[in-house]
C-alpha cells in the first residue's frame, strides 16, 4: 500500500530537487554502499584480490620456505619448459577435463530431462542423485578406492561375469585416470542436474507445442527449442564445470596421490607438492600463474561464444 | 516426501502453473488428445530403466560404505561378494570413538563450520544489500570485480594466500580457516539474485519513511530473506565441514583436526582394518546427510537460483 503512494511522491521530490541536494545523496549512498560492502570486501581484498595480483609477481621469483621472494625474472619459466613432471601434468589435467566435461554434462542433462518428465518417484530420486555431492572426498575417495580393488573389489568381481581381462584400475597408469573420472562424474552429476533441471522448468510448455504443430520430431525439438531457451543456464554450467575441472585437486590427492607414478598428477597437485613437499614457493606460484591463466582463457573463450550466440 | 514436491514446484513457479492450464485447455479439444503410441509406452519403460540404473549407481558405494561397516574385517573384500555381514557388528560404533579421536575432529568441524556460516550469511547478505539496494558509482565496476574472480580457482592463489596467513602467524590456527571460508563471494551472489527480485519501491517507500539504511536492512529486507538466508547457511555449513584442502594446509596441530583430516589419518593408521574405515567414513558422512535431508528444499532452491541469470 505505502509503496503506491509513495512513488509519485518521491518523482515530485527529485523533480523539485536542486543539484546540490541530489550530490547530498549520492554522497549518502556512496557512504552507506560502502559501508554495507565493507565487512565482506575487507575479507575479499586481503583473502583473494591481493594473493592473486601478489601471484604475478611470486611467479617471476625466487621464494624458498624462508625469507622474501627474490625476482629473477624469467628463470622459473626456463624451468618450466623443461620439466616433464609439469608437462605430465598439464597433459592429465586437460585429458581429466576434455572427457569429464563431456560426460557430465551429458549425464546431468539426461537426469534433467528424466526429472523434468511425469516419471512416478522423481523427487525420490532427485534427492538420491544428489547425495554425492555432499558426501566429503575422503569418504568418497575410500569408498571407491575400495570399489575399484582391482583383485576382489566389487567393480571387477561384477566385471568378471562378462570377461576376464578386467582392469587394473588404481593400480595401472591406463585406468587410473578413468576410475578418477568415474568418481568425479559420479559425484558432481547430481549438482548440474539440479541447476539444469531449474534451467528446464523455465521453459513453457506452448514452445514445444508449437514446435510439435509444425511437425518437428523429438530430437529437433530438443536443439531448437531446449538448447537455445536454456543458453544462459547451460552457459553458467559450462563455467562453472570447466574451472571446477582445470582445478582438480583433492579427489586425485586422496584417491591416487598422483600416481601410479604420475599417471593422474595433476596440474592443481603440482603446485601443492612443488610448495609443499619440495618448499619451493617461486616455482610453485609460476605453476600456479599457468593455470590461472588457463582458467582465464577458457572462461573468455566461453564468455564471448556465448555472446556471439544470444546476437 | 511432501516437502520435496513444494520445492520443486516453487522452483517452477510461475511456468508450471500456466504450463498445466494450458495444458488443460488443449486436451478439452478431443482432436488435439494425444494418443498412446506405442513409441510413448517405450520412451516411459526406457526412462523407468534409465532412473532405476541411474539411482542404484549413485546409492551403490553409500549401501556397500554401510553394510561393510558392520562386517567381519575379512568379509569386506570376499569373493565372491558377501553383501550381507554373517555377523553383525554393531560395536564397531561403540569402539570406533576410543580408537580414535572422532570426538574431538567432530567437535572441531563443528565449531569451525558454525562460526564460517555466521559470518559468511552476515557479511554475506550485508555486501548483496549493498550491490542491490543501494545506488552510488563504481556500484557495477565493483561487483564486476567479485563476479570476476569467481572464476579464478582457489587453487591459483592458495599459495601467495598461505605464505601472507602465515607471515602474520595464523597458520596451524582456527583463524586460518574461519578467515578462509566466511568471506566468499558465492554468498554474495546468492543473496544478491534474491534481493534484486524484492520490489525496489519497497525499500524507496521506507527511505521517504525515513527509516535509515541499516533499518531497512534488517526490519524489512531480512525477514523477507528467510529461504535465501537458509540455503546460503546449510551451503556454507557443508562446504565447510566437507573442506579437505583448507585444514590439510594450514592445520598441523592433531588438536585442531577436522574431521576430514582426522579420517585420512585415521585410514592410513588402520589400514588393513576395512570395517572399522567405512564406519569412520559413515560417521563423517552421516551428519551432513541428516542436515541435508533436513533443509533439502533450500539447499535445492539455493543452488538451483544461483546458477540462473536474473
Amino acid at each position: 500500500m505505502s509503496s503506491q503512494t509513495a512513488s509519485p511522491a518521491a518523482t515530485r521530490r527529485h523533480r523539485s530537487a536542486n543539484e546540490k541536494h541530489a550530490h547530498a545523496i549520492t554522497r549518502r549512498n556512496t557512504r552507506n554502499g560502502l559501508l554495507f560492502i565493507a565487512p565482506n570486501f575487507l575479507g575479499f581484498i586481503f583473502l583473494t584480490l591481493i594473493p592473486v595480483i601478489a601471484l604475478f609477481f611470486i611467479a617471476f621469483s625466487r621464494w624458498s620456505a624462508f625469507g622474501m621472494p627474490q625476482f629473477n625474472g624469467l628463470t622459473n619459466w626456463k624451468r618450466l619448459g623443461g620439466d616433464k613432471v609439469f608437462w605430465a601434468a598439464f597433459g592429465n589435467t586437460f585429458y581429466y577435463s576434455l572427457v569429464h566435461i563431456p560426460l557430465t554434462l551429458i549425464v546431468a542433462f539426461l537426469l534433467a530431462i528424466l526429472l523434468n518428465s511425469k516419471l512416478k518417484g522423481r523427487t525420490f530420486f532427485r534427492t538420491v542423485a544428489f547425495f554425492p555431492y555432499i558426501t566429503s572426498i575422503v569418504a568418497a575417495a575410500q569408498v571407491w578406492s575400495m570399489l575399484f580393488d582391482a583383485r576382489s573389489g566389487v567393480i571387477n568381481q561384477f566385471l568378471r561375469l562378462f570377461t576376464s581381462h578386467v582392469p587394473g584400475w588404481l593400480g595401472s597408469t591406463q585406468w587410473a585416470m578413468v576410475a578418477v573420472i568415474i568418481v568425479a562424474t559420479w559425484r558432481e552429476a547430481g549438482y548440474y542436474m539440479i541447476l539444469l533441471l531449474a534451467g528446464l522448468q523455465t521453459i513453457p510448455h506452448t514452445l514445444y507445442e508449437a514446435a510439435e504443430l509444425d511437425g518437428a520430431n523429438a530430437w529437433q525439438r530438443f536443439w531448437h527449442v531446449t538448447v537455445p531457451s536454456m543458453r544462459p543456464t547451460l552457459f553458467f554450467v559450462m563455467v562453472t564445470l570447466t574451472i571446477g575441472s582445470f582445478k582438480i585437486l583433492d579427489l586425485t590427492l586422496v584417491m591416487t596421490d598422483g600416481g601410479p607414478g604420475t599417471s593422474t598428477l595433476v596440474l592443481a597437485q603440482y603446485i601443492y607438492r612443488v610448495a609443499f613437499e619440495q618448499g619451493d614457493f617461486g616455482y610453485s606460484s609460476t605453476v600456479s600463474l599457468v593455470l590461472f591463466a588457463i582458467c582465464m582463457i577458457v572462461t573468455l573463450i566461453q564468455f564471448y561464444y556465448n555472446r556471439s550466440k544470444e546476437d | 516426501m511432501s516437502n520435496v514436491m513444494d520445492s520443486s514446484s516453487v522452483i517452477a513457479a510461475a511456468s508450471a502453473k500456466t504450463a498445466v492450464i494450458d495444458k488443460k485447455a488443449y486436451d478439452a479439444i478431443p482432436l488435439n488428445k494425444r494418443h498412446t503410441t506405442w513409441q510413448r509406452v517405450v520412451g516411459i519403460i526406457l526412462g523407468y530403466i534409465l532412473m532405476i540404473a541411474a539411482a542404484i549407481f549413485v546409492m551403490l558405494p553409500f549401501v556397500w560404505m554401510l553394510l561393510s561397516s558392520v562386517k567381519p574385517n575379512n568379509e569386506v573384500f570376499a569373493v565372491p561378494i558377501k553383501w550381507l555381514p554373517s555377523v553383525w557388528h554393531w560395536e564397531n560404533y561403540a569402539n570406533i570413538w576410543s580408537k580414535s579421536n572422532m570426538l574431538l575432529w567432530t567437535g572441531n568441524t563443528l565449531l569451525l563450520s558454525v562460526v564460517v556460516t555466521f559470518l559468511q550469511v552476515f557479511t554475506g547478505s550485508f555486501a548483496a544489500y549493498g550491490f542491490s539496494k543501494i545506488r552510488f558509482p563504481g556500484r557495477q565496476a565493483l561487483f564486476l570485480t567479485y563476479i570476476a574472480t569467481m572464476a579464478v580457482p582457489w587453487q591459483a592463489y592458495m599459495i601467495p594466500q598461505f605464505k601472507m596467513l602465515s607471515a602474520i602467524g595464523l597458520s596451524d590456527t582456527r583463524w586460518s580457516i574461519i578467515l578462509l571460508q566466511a568471506f566468499g563471494a558465492f554468498g554474495v551472489f546468492m543473496m544478491k539474485q534474491f534481493y534484486d527480485s524484492i520490489p525496489e519501491e519497497l525499500s524507496e517507500a521506507a527511505r521517504l519513511d525515513g527509516l535509515s539504511e541499516f533499518g531497512i536492512y534488517w526490519r524489512i529486507v531480512l525477514p523477507l530473506s528467510g529461504p535465501s538466508i537458509s540455503a546460503l547457511a546449510i551451503i556454507t555449513f557443508t562446504n565447510t565441514w566437507n573442506d579437505y584442502m583448507g585444514p590439510l594446509i594450514y592445520l598441523r596441530s592433531p588438536n585442531l583436526y577436522t574431521i576430514q583430516l582426522g579420517l585420512k589419518q585415521f585410514i592410513s593408521q588402520y589400514n588393513a582394518d576395512y570395517a572399522m574405515i567405512m564406519t569412520g567414513s559413515v560417521l563423517s558422512v552421516l551428519p551432513i546427510l541428516i542436515v541435508f535431508l533436513i533443509g533439502q528444499k533450500y539447499f535445492i532452491e539455493g543452488i538451483a537460483t544461483s546458477g540462473m541469470k536474473d
